[in-house]
């Protein structure tokens, strides 16, 4: 008999513009199927977006914490704009569920009372991580380029002031954000006028080098690594460094299986081999990396030296 | 009317005299390690540098801004420390920081010294800026190159601090301090290890039956080039791509353009932009007179009441593509 791990895996917010049918059936499977405890909602990606999933919130929200999982709403990544001024500020004065900021600007606004910190925000080191947990912070999520060293030490600083610790372990790693929208640029468009042409890409569009390399992905004024992270291999050693929550990221594969997979590896109930071919199945084509852990280049993937 | 302070890049202590002597307001260096987001070989400053480049340019009324403006990864917080310490003791004006942690540091432990935000610090609404002057006492805020005027005049506005915005030079298309391409495709960070799209990890190919060359960066192709183009530097983000509609290739985030905002000068001043940043640390001496000398008569011209000869400074962006970038309209976004 598998022992329970109490590492909790999480579900990120989805960066891509899915539409609100996409969004339903996909919640409710997670609800039901999902072996994930947390769930992140909200739009962090694109301001645009927000208005299309809004309403479905509270349906959303009360599905996934009546089969038992907590919800945090997260904000925007980039604030400029009156509108994400707004959204960020609004958020900001929620009670519950959790919220988890992702600008400075939400920060300010939440003052010190508890929230997340999200990965948008910059939380490399001991230092800062200290700094915003003596400003209400609960809970901190690492930025996906950390290096395996820089993690145990983060991690052991959060644990040390009693916060929760994230670090994604699987998905599109986030890599960039920028003012101009690079999908409505593909289509001749900008952001203005964008005619939300991101809704054809569920998993984000792809960006290949002229000698036809898969590279990159558009997520409007997000860029994203082509790869999936896939630090499934490692997550029992990152679980022993410290990190309290592993985040998968949605893609557009069975996001129910990956959370098994992860599940299965984090209990024992089945072995790394094992889970990690089933993680490969159901990724198709898409290359997986962990490059990043590894302090190597992030699109690399490092096979991990057989165990002892 | 602000001050209209120019901001002059120094990469090495020959470029720092020659930025003051051309009649830079201040400079802005880093030491020559991670702790500043233009970690090159063979630029930036030993610590016995910095100390003599402090007392030239205090000597000839210019100041000096040091860059400690990346963003430690856990376990190596104490280089950035002792980088503050030591340019504390140097008596540097004003400390050019990101991160919080760092932030914090600088506040508790050297008080005496203006913190000014960096770019990389991605503080892009008055509510982000308003934080940081909060909470570590920021004296300026170098704005991320993604506002329209109108938006920088509304800003200044709402914000207890001075507004820093880059007018010449690179013109990055990615929120700084939050762009993983470089560290992506080489291993090396643009915020932990300040470097992008590093010289070391370039190569060009040229293939000998077609003409073509390619510029690569971590072997991989960010741009080809036909037999009559001139190959450029592989900046991940100025590079060509296809897209499944765009098969032809085409530059999915920008052309390798550069930002020259000379003709919004007086509209700058008149937003009221405390100070002018000119990017370029990995520049030449001469490159830095040049610039330098022309936006010094500009900005005395314009704060005189005078017409500033702007096609100077329009020229000197001669052979390459030029840009206003976010400044000039909201359809650039």
């Amino acid at each position: 008999m598998a022992v329970t791990d109490m590492t909790k895996l999480t579900l990120g917010p989805i960066a891509y513009h899915w539409s609100g049918e996409e969004r339903r059936d996909f919640y409710a499977r997670i609800a039901d199927e999902a072996p994930v405890d947390e769930v992140y909602l909200g739009e962090v990606i694109c301001s645009k977006r927000a208005p299309f999933h809004e309403a479905d919130l509270p349906d959303t929200i009360e599905r996934l914490e009546r089969a038992g999982k907590t919800v945090i709403v997260s904000s925007l990544a980039e604030v400029m704009l009156a509108r994400e001024r707004k959204a960020t500020a609004d958020l900001a004065e929620m009670d519950s569920p959790e919220i988890e900021l992702n600008n400075a600007a939400g920060l300010f606004a939440r003052g010190k009372r508890p929230h997340r910190v999200g990965p948008f925000l910059n939380a490399y080191n001991e230092a800062t991580i200290a700094w915003m947990a003596g400003q209400g912070a609960t809970h901190v999520t690492l930025p996906a380029e950390l290096p395996r060293a820089a993690i145990a030490v983060a991690a052991g600083a959060a644990r040390d002031l009693g916060l929760g610790v994230e670090l994604q372990v699987f998905g599109r790693a986030p890599l960039a954000v920028s003012a101009r929208c690079y999908h409505a640029r593909a289509h001749g468009r900008t952001k203005d006028n964008c005619q939300f042409v991101c809704e054809q890409d569920p998993d984000g569009m792809p960006l290949a080098t002229r000698d036809d390399h898969p590279i990159l992905r558009v997520n409007g004024i997000q860029t994203q690594s082509e790869s999936y992270v896939d630090l499934l291999p490692e997550a029992g050693e990152i679980s022993a460094m410290g990190v309290t929550h592993l985040r998968l990221m949605p893609q557009a594969v069975d996001m129910v299986e990956v959370a098994w997979a992860f599940r299965d590896v984090l209990d024992g109930a089945c072995t790394v081999a094992d889970a990690d071919a089933r993680l490969r199945a159901l990724c198709g084509a898409t290359g997986l990396s962990n490059g990043f852990y590894f302090g190597t280049a992030g699109y690399r993937r490092i096979e991990a030296a057989a165990p002892a | 009317m602000s001050l209209a302070e120019l901001i002059c890049p120094a990469g090495t202590p020959a470029a720092l005299r020659t930025a003051v002597d051309a009649g830079a307001d201040a400079v802005y260096c880093g030491f020559q390690d991670a702790t500043n987001a233009r970690n090159f070989p063979g630029l930036n400053f030993t610590p016995e540098e910095l100390e003599e480049a402090v007392a030239y340019a205090h000597a000839r009324g210019a100041k000096v801004l040091l860059a400690l403006n990346t963003y430690p990864p856990a376990g190596k917080v104490d280089l950035w420390r002792q980088a503050a310490d030591s340019g504390a003791r140097f008596g540097v004006d004003a400390f050019i920081v990101a991160d919080m942690g760092v932030a914090d540091y600088i506040a508790r432990n050297h008080p005496g010294v203006r913190l000014h935000l960096s770019v990389q610090a991605a503080a892009s609404s008055p509510e982000a800026i308003r934080y940081y002057a909060q909470h570590f006492g920021v004296k300026r805020v170098v704005l991320p190159r993604i506002l329209t005027i109108p938006e920088i005049r509304k800003i200044r506005q709402e914000i207890p601090c001075e507004i820093e915005t880059f007018i010449f030079g690179n013109h990055g298309l990615m929120v700084e301090g939050r762009c993983s391409l470089t560290n992506y495709l080489t291993g090396q960070s643009t915020n932990m290890d300040g470097v992008c799209s590093p010289a070391s990890e370039v190569e060009y190919i040229r293939d000998e039956a077609t003409g073509t060359m390619s510029s690569c960066l971590g072997g991989f192709t960010i741009d080809r080039f036909g037999p009559e183009e001139k190959a450029g530097y592989p900046t991940i983000c100025k590079g060509r791509y296809t897209a499944p509609h765009r098969p032809e290739g085409y530059y999915a985030f920008e052309e390798p353009v550069s930002l020259n905002l000379s003709r919004l000068l007086p509209d700058l001043i008149g937003a009221g932009v405390h100070a002018f940043k000119i990017e370029g640390r990995q520049r030449s001496k001469a490159y830095v007179r040049s610039v330098v000398s022309a936006f010094r008569r500009a900005v005395d011209d314009i704060r005189a009441g005078r017409a500033a000869n702007i096609e100077d400074l329009v020229a000197l962006t001669e052979g390459q593509k030029q840009t206003q970038g976010a400044f000039e309209t909201k359809k650039w976004r």
